[in-house]
């Protein structure tokens, strides 16, 4: 573990005063780091947080819960429009990281969730981690080469959505198709009551 | 079954803040942080890479000291509040005092205009 290679960091214009979080969800594989790399103006940067976790087993010797170390990994990208820094959060799909989504929530204005058609059903676990913090989001489809396309009453129906719930697709890979699905998230929040506040 | 007593990780991260497990002051990942013309003499060294980091001219967020540094978040969280306290770095000043609806609406028209 070196210095920073000063050279390697971007910093934001001195205009910049004020930053939004937004989190990009989904299962493992939904294309999170993807999307949040074709919006980056910076290349998309990692942190990793140490915690230490209850595994389900049992020391076999012991009997005793064992702990065991992992590490929650992070992307996230960066992008600025005008004095505002928008920073767009990939949050781990992974399970057992779920609760740590206090903590990845906390500051966050709203999440777009991403989902694959081919894993729906991967996506219930991810939508009750949302909605258990109160964060508003939308959905949005990425639509993965070769996977099925199904009408938007199929999928909201497979994953539960509530009518208000505004569902679009897009291709993480593409930056305007991205910003089209955070296009949708931001106007739902900024239309919620409770954001103006 | 032998294992490590203690995660080093998490021993080294309580070490590498003096011992302190929470944030000074409410800082998140977002925070943004800039450096002040404060001299830097007397600081821990984990202290001093994190104001290395930062810069006067332009602010970084948090999440970015910590990616930068290889430095878990909730340590570097813990550093640039004590730095705040010390005065060396600084959330950087708004122009006017713009609601959050407003921010918003900027990242709005923003967005529309990659599309």
């Amino acid at each position: 573990m070196g210095s920073a290679n000063l050279s390697e960091v971007a910093y934001l214009p001195g205009t910049v005063t004020r930053s939004v979080k937004l989190l990009v969800a989904g299962h493992f594989g939904a294309g999170k780091t993807t999307f949040v790399g074709s919006v980056s103006e910076i290349r998309p940067l990692r942190t990793e947080e140490p915690i230490t976790e209850a595994s389900v087993g049992v020391d076999d010797l012991a009997g005793l819960p064992r702990k065991a170390s992992t590490t929650v990994a992070m992307d996230f990208g960066r992008r600025t429009f005008g004095g505002v820094a928008l920073y767009l959060f990939g949050t781990p799909g992974q399970q057992r990281f779920l609760p740590m989504w206090d903590e990845l929530a906390r500051g966050a204005v709203g999440a777009l969730v991403l989902v694959d058609t081919r894993r729906l059903d991967h996506s219930d676990e991810i939508l009750s981690a949302v909605e258990k913090r109160g964060l508003p989001y939308t959905v949005a489809v990425n639509e993965f080469d070769g996977a099925r396309r199904y009408p938007s009453e199929e999928i909201r129906q497979a994953l539960d959505l509530a009518p208000s719930t505004p569902l679009t697709v897009c291709d993480a890979r593409d930056q305007a198709s991205s910003a089209k699905a955070l296009i949708v998230l931001v106007e739902h929040l900024t239309s919620r009551p409770e954001t103006l506040a | 079954m032998t294992r490590p007593r203690r995660d080093p990780d998490l021993v080294r991260a309580y070490v590498v803040t003096g011992g302190v497990l929470r944030p000074s002051r409410d800082v998140g990942l977002v925070t943004l942080l800039v450096a002040q013309d404060v001299p830097g003499q007397g600081l821990a060294p984990e202290q001093r890479r994190v104001l290395g980091v930062c810069s006067r001219h332009g602010a970084l967020s948090i999440a970015e000291i910590a990616a930068h540094l290889d430095l878990p978040p909730s340590v570097v969280t813990i550093l640039a509040a004590a730095l705040m306290d010390s005065g060396h770095l600084a959330v950087p000043t708004p122009v006017a005092d713009v609601p959050d609806i407003d921010v918003l609406k900027e990242v709005l028209r923003g967005l529309r205009q990659l599309v």
